[in-house]
C-alpha cells in the first residue's frame, strides 16, 4: 500500500456568497493517475490549487508531500512548488518571454546549468511534447494547442513528483490530445509522476485514469475506480460518462 | 475592484495575510458585504503591504536586471516625448502668462524667475508625474492585470517565483530610477519653451533670460525638484501595480484596472505634492 501524498481533509472555500468547496476530502496516492470530474463551476480547478497553495481554504486542512500546505507561508512553500508542477488550463505562458525562455524560466530559477545543457534540456522537454524549431518564438504566434503543449513542457522541466493537470486536452485536435495522454501515462510508469487530472474529455479519463473523484456542488460525491465510476457509481457520474462517451 | 478584491485577498502572496490581517480577511470573506469605507481601508491597507515587500526585496538580492532593463526603456525612453512636449508647451504657456501680467506692473524681465521657479518646484515634478502616472501607470496595471487574469501570476507563483521580486520590483526600480531623470528633462524643456516666449515675443536676450533662471534656482528648489518625482514615482509604480496584480473578471477587470489606476496615482501624487512642499518649506523656507 503506498503512501497518500495528497490529503485533502474537509476542506471549504468560499468566494463571497458563493461556495465553492463544502467540507471535500480526497486522498491521492503516490505515483497515481486521479481525474477529477464535475459540472463546470463544481470546485474542480479550486481543487486544484488549493493544493499547491495557490488558494488558502477557509477551513480543512491540505497536506502535500508531507507538509500541511494551508499552514505554509508563500515563503515557505516554494521548495515544495519545486516538486509540485501545475499545467493551467490557457498554458499561462508568459508573454513577455519567448517559448525557450518559458520552458527555462523554473530551471534558471532554481536549478544551475549553463547554457549549452540549458538549451539541451529545453530541446529535449520540447520533443517529449513533439514540438521542434519554436524555441524562438513568442507564444502570440503559437496555435492554442501548441500553447499547450509548450506549457506541458514547462511543467516537465523541473521533473516535478506531481502534476496538476486544469483541463490538458482542452481545445486540442484529437492527435494532440493523444500526445498529452501519453505524456501522462508515460511519466507514471516511467517516473512514477503522482497525476491528478481535472477535464471534462472522458475519451482521456477512460485511456489514463486509475480512479476518479466527482465533485458536485463542492462536495465529492464518488471516489472510486474507474471501472465502479462507469457501473455502479451515482447516477450523474454513470450519466457523465455516458454523455462524454457519446460525444466523443 | 472592490466587489473582486474580497475574493481576491487571500489567494495573492501579498495578501495572504492569513494572521497578521486575519480580521481583514474576515470582513473580506463574509458573506454579508462590508461597507464601500472599509473596502476601501482594506485595500489602502493591502497596497501599503505591496510597497512594504517591494521595498524590502528592493534592497535584497536576487534582482532581476533583464526585466529591469526593459522596463527602464519602457518606463523611462517610452515616456520621453510624452512629458518633453508637455513641459515644452508648459513652459512657454507660462511664459505668455507671466509676460502679460507682469507687464501691467512693467516688470516682464522677471519672466524667467517665474517660468524657472515654477517649473522646477511645482509644474515640472506635478506634470510629469500626472503624464507618467497615466502612460505608465496605466501600462503596469493594463499589463500586470492581463498577467493575473490569464494565471500567469499564479503560474509564476506555482514555479514557486515571487511576484513581488519578478513583476514588481523591477517597475518600481525603473520608475524611480527613471522618473526623476524625465523630470529634469522635462523642467530643461519647460525653461526652453520659455526662452522661446522670452526672445521671440518679449525682446530679451537669452543671455539675460538664462542669467535670470540661474540667479533665481536655490538648493530648496533643486532639492523639491528631484525628491518629489522620487516620490510620485513610488506612488505611481505602487498603485499600478496593485491594481494590476488584483484585476479581475477578464477584459473588463484589466480596463478597470488601468482607469482605477491613472485615476487613483493622479489623486496621490497632487495630495502627496502638498504635503511634502509644506513640509520642506517649513523645515527649510
Amino acid at each position: 500500500m503506498t503512501e497518500p501524498v495528497i490529503v485533502l481533509d474537509q476542506v471549504s472555500r468560499a468566494f463571497g456568497p458563493n461556495r465553492v468547496l463544502i467540507d471535500a476530502s480526497l486522498e491521492i496516492n503516490a505515483g497515481e493517475i486521479v481525474a477529477i470530474l464535475g459540472a463546470s463551476g463544481s470546485g474542480k480547478s479550486v481543487t486544484l490549487k488549493t493544493i499547491n497553495g495557490l488558494i488558502v481554504p477557509d477551513s480543512g486542512s491540505v497536506d502535500v508531500l508531507g507538509h500541511r500546505v494551508n499552514e505554509l507561508r508563500e515563503r515557505d512553500l516554494a521548495p515544495l512548488r519545486q516538486r509540485i508542477s501545475y499545467l493551467f488550463q490557457g498554458g499561462a505562458l508568459f508573454d513577455s518571454m519567448t517559448v525557450f525562455d518559458n520552458i527555462a524560466f523554473p530551471i534558471r530559477e532554481h536549478l544551475k546549468m549553463d547554457s549549452e545543457e540549458l538549451a539541451q534540456r529545453v530541446a529535449a522537454l520540447l520533443a517529449m511534447v513533439q514540438l521542434d524549431d519554436v524555441e524562438h518564438l513568442a507564444p502570440s504566434e503559437l496555435s492554442g494547442g501548441m500553447k499547450k503543449r509548450v506549457a506541458v513542457a514547462r511543467a516537465l522541466a523541473l521533473e516535478p513528483e506531481i502534476i496538476l493537470y486544469d483541463e490538458p486536452t482542452t481545445g486540442l485536435d484529437p492527435v494532440t490530445g493523444e500526445t498529452i495522454a501519453n505524456l501522462i501515462l508515460d511519466l507514471d510508469r516511467r517516473l512514477g509522476v503522482t497525476s491528478l487530472v481535472v477535464t471534462h474529455d472522458i475519451p482521456l479519463v477512460l485511456r489514463v485514469a486509475e480512479r476518479v473523484a466527482f465533485l458536485e456542488h463542492g462536495r465529492f460525491v464518488f471516489d472510486g475506480t474507474l471501472e465502479a465510476a462507469r457501473t455502479s457509481g451515482p447516477e450523474i457520474v454513470k450519466r457523465f460518462f455516458q454523455a462524454g462517451v457519446s460525444h466523443a | 475592484m472592490p466587489s473582486a478584491f474580497a475574493s481576491q485577498l487571500p489567494s495573492f502572496p501579498a495578501f495572504q495575510l492569513r494572521l497578521s490581517c486575519a480580521k481583514i480577511s474576515l470582513l473580506m470573506d463574509t458573506h454579508s458585504s462590508p461597507s464601500g469605507v472599509v473596502r476601501t481601508v482594506a485595500s489602502i491597507g493591502a497596497a501599503f503591504r505591496l510597497a512594504g515587500q517591494a521595498l524590502v526585496c528592493m534592497v535584497t538580492p536576487p534582482l532581476d536586471f533583464g526585466e529591469t532593463l526593459r522596463q527602464l526603456d519602457r518606463i523611462g525612453v517610452g515616456s520621453l516625448n510624452l512629458t518633453n512636449i508637455t513641459a515644452l508647451f508648459t513652459g512657454m504657456v507660462l511664459a505668455v502668462q507671466s509676460a502679460y501680467t507682469l507687464s501691467k506692473f512693467g516688470a516682464r524681465l522677471y519672466i524667467g524667475e517665474i517660468v524657472t521657479l515654477s517649473l522646477v518646484r511645482e509644474l515640472g515634478p506635478v506634470l510629469t508625474a500626472l503624464m507618467v502616472g497615466g502612460r505608465v501607470g496605466s501600462g503596469i496595471a493594463a499589463e500586470l492585470g492581463s498577467m493575473t487574469v490569464t494565471e500567469q501570476v499564479d503560474a509564476l507563483r506555482s514555479m514557486a517565483a515571487d511576484p513581488v521580486r519578478k513583476l514588481v520590483v523591477p517597475r518600481l526600480w525603473a520608475t524611480l530610477l527613471m522618473l526623476p531623470a524625465l523630470t529634469v528633462l522635462a523642467d530643461g524643456m519647460g525653461i526652453i519653451g520659455g526662452l522661446f516666449i522670452a526672445v521671440f515675443q518679449e525682446g530679451l536676450t537669452a543671455d539675460f533670460y538664462f542669467t535670470r533662471v540661474f540667479r533665481a534656482l536655490q538648493f530648496n528648489d533643486l532639492l523639491l525638484g528631484l525628491t518629489k518625482p522620487a516620490i510620485f514615482a513610488f506612488i505611481i509604480a505602487i498603485i499600478g501595480c496593485y491594481n494590476g496584480l488584483n484585476a479581475r473578471g477578464g477584459a473588463d477587470g484589466v480596463g478597470r484596472a488601468a482607469t482605477n489606476t491613472v485615476y487613483a496615482a493622479s489623486i496621490c501624487i497632487l495630495i502627496a505634492d502638498f504635503f511634502f512642499t509644506k513640509l520642506i518649506i517649513g523645515l527649510a523656507p
